[in-house]
């Protein structure tokens, strides 16, 4: 049982797929210009992981080694078209706005990682919760990238003024640096050294380093 | 989604390498799969043509100034008078009902549409349907506002939208897009209302019944010839503006609305 919560959480913080395995970051900087829009591309997400891990697990005895992307990738496009019809069946404004970026969830390396990192290789319900626990990881980043651009790019949040703007008569002059794209980038960069300040154990080794060589040494 | 775990015997003994079972896993797949995905596109499809009729009618509602936010779109859509035009002719089309004639399927239909010569087809539309829907608002009998939907490419895609025009059929009220794929940010912000309000007061047409109306580059200059047809264009988005600019000249001039808003002109506002 405790592996199980393991499995569930460990993505959050210890092993975020965005912040640790540094995934996923393209829909990160498209769709957080709104929580609403980030809120609905979570659900999304996490309904994507948990289903295309469950598939990959239930036919993971039977999958042919040199068609084994393909198949992952037919699961995760069939599943991502199914979202993508609901949501403009269901939110039709909310599909709109975030355009192609539901579609682009195929191409989202956390889910083809997912499916052939760990669902290939575990049993059904494990691969459920590593899917739902990476989706909440992602979530996680999403929704305080959102937060902040939300909240500074437009003065408001979930659509709802916080901070009146200067040009609609209130006092908050908008950053507009945080309604573009690289604000997102700047953002995870500080959300990643945050939290490895915090958890030291997450920081890389160095790939080389410099150091004094004596003549004789290198010879 | 289904597994083949179910199925026992010849096909679990398989090895999973063998091109037996290759080709076994890769149909079962695609079968479950595209199984899964027509189900759902087909059963959802009235729903999102609903969905995509209402946001054309609120479209329609707010370009009249008729959108009321928390309205019922079914109810305040009854006050729009809708009829269809034959462009050819510059007169209502009798008989015919605008709310279920489909101006873009007629444009694919060759029996209702007619390709466009390459040196007239300014807006980029290829064909054009025979007929138009237009909308109507009306204060008692007389013509308050005319809504006319216009089309053009831009830059990357096909823009749909709705130019109101006072009862006049000069004068622009409104100006709208419901449908486009603009870069967002830069084509994109043909749907920024700010932008969308400054073509309010506009005249489509000179003295001479030529559709001058068109956004330039800078500020139009107050009280320079031009500037009552004028609006300031959008930086950044020179060939957005641009495809805004060719679908109001097509769909003003004689191949468009031009026949059918002339002739409104001279029957003054009671048709």
């Amino acid at each position: 049982m405790s592996s199980n919560k393991q499995i569930l959480f460990e993505p959050v913080v210890d092993n975020n797929p965005i912040a640790l395995q540094v995934l996923g970051i393209c829909s990160a900087l498209a769709v957080t210009t709104q929580l609403s829009t980030s809120f609905v591309m979570c659900l999304a997400v996490i309904f994507v992981l948990a289903l295309s891990n469950l598939s990959v697990s239930l036919i993971r005895n039977h999958m042919p080694t040199n068609i084994r992307i393909i198949v992952q990738m037919t699961i995760i496009a069939s599943l991502v078209i199914l979202v993508d019809q609901v949501l403009k069946a269901y939110a039709y404004e909310i599909s709109k706005q975030l355009s192609v970026f539901v579609g682009l969830i195929i191409t989202n390396c956390i889910v083809l990682g997912r499916a052939e990192a760990f669902a290939s290789n575990n049993k059904p319900w494990p691969s459920i919760l590593d899917g739902v626990g990476h989706g909440i990881g992602y979530s996680a980043i999403l929704l305080i990238v959102a937060f902040l651009r939300e909240l500074f790019g437009s003065g408001k949040l979930f659509g709802i003024e916080v901070m009146p703007l200067v040009t609609e008569g209130g006092w908050y002059v908008p950053n507009g640096l945080m309604l573009l794209a690289p604000s997102a980038f700047f953002l995870i960069g500080l959300i990643i050294w945050a939290i490895r300040a915090w958890k030291p154990a997450q920081v890389e080794k160095r790939e080389y380093q410099i150091r004094v060589v004596h003549r004789t040494e290198a010879i | 989604m289904p597994d083949e775990n179910a199925r026992k015997g010849w096909f679990s003994s398989l090895p999973n390498d063998s091109v037996a079972k290759t080709l076994v896993v890769a149909i079962g797949l695609c079968l479950v799969c595209s199984i899964v995905v027509s189900t759902t596109a087909v059963a959802l499809k009235p729903m999102q043509l609903r969905n995509a009729m209402v946001a054309r009618q609120v479209q329609i509602l707010r370009v009249a100034g008729l959108m009321e936010e928390g309205g019922d779109v079914d109810v305040l859509f009854e006050q729009v008078e809708r009829r269809v035009v034959d462009l050819d002719a510059g007169r209502f089309a009798e008989g015919m009902d605008a709310d279920t004639y489909d101006q873009r399927k007629a444009a694919k239909d060759p029996s209702l549409s007619d390709a466009v010569p390459p040196d007239q087809d300014v807006a980029g539309i290829q064909r054009r349907a025979r007929y138009a829907p237009v909308y109507l608002i009306r204060d008692g009998s007389a013509i308050e506002t005319i809504i006319v939907p216009i089309h053009g490419y831009g830059l990357w895609s096909t823009m749909y939208g709705f130019l109101a025009l006072e009862g006049d059929a000069r004068t622009v009220s409104g100006l709208t897009f419901y449908e486009d794929g603009e870069t967002p940010g830069l084509g994109g912000e043909i749907n920024n209302p700010r932008w969308q309000s400054r073509w309010v007061g506009r005249q489509v047409f000179d003295d001479e019944g030529e559709p001058r109306l068109r956004a330039i580059r800078g500020t139009p200059v107050p009280g320079s010839p031009g500037a009552i047809h004028q609006v300031d264009g959008i930086s950044g988005a020179t060939l957005t503006v641009n495809g805004v600019n060719n679908a109001i000249q097509y769909w003003f001039g004689d191949d468009g609305f031009g026949p059918f808003l002339a002739w409104l002109q001279e029957q003054g506002e009671t048709v």
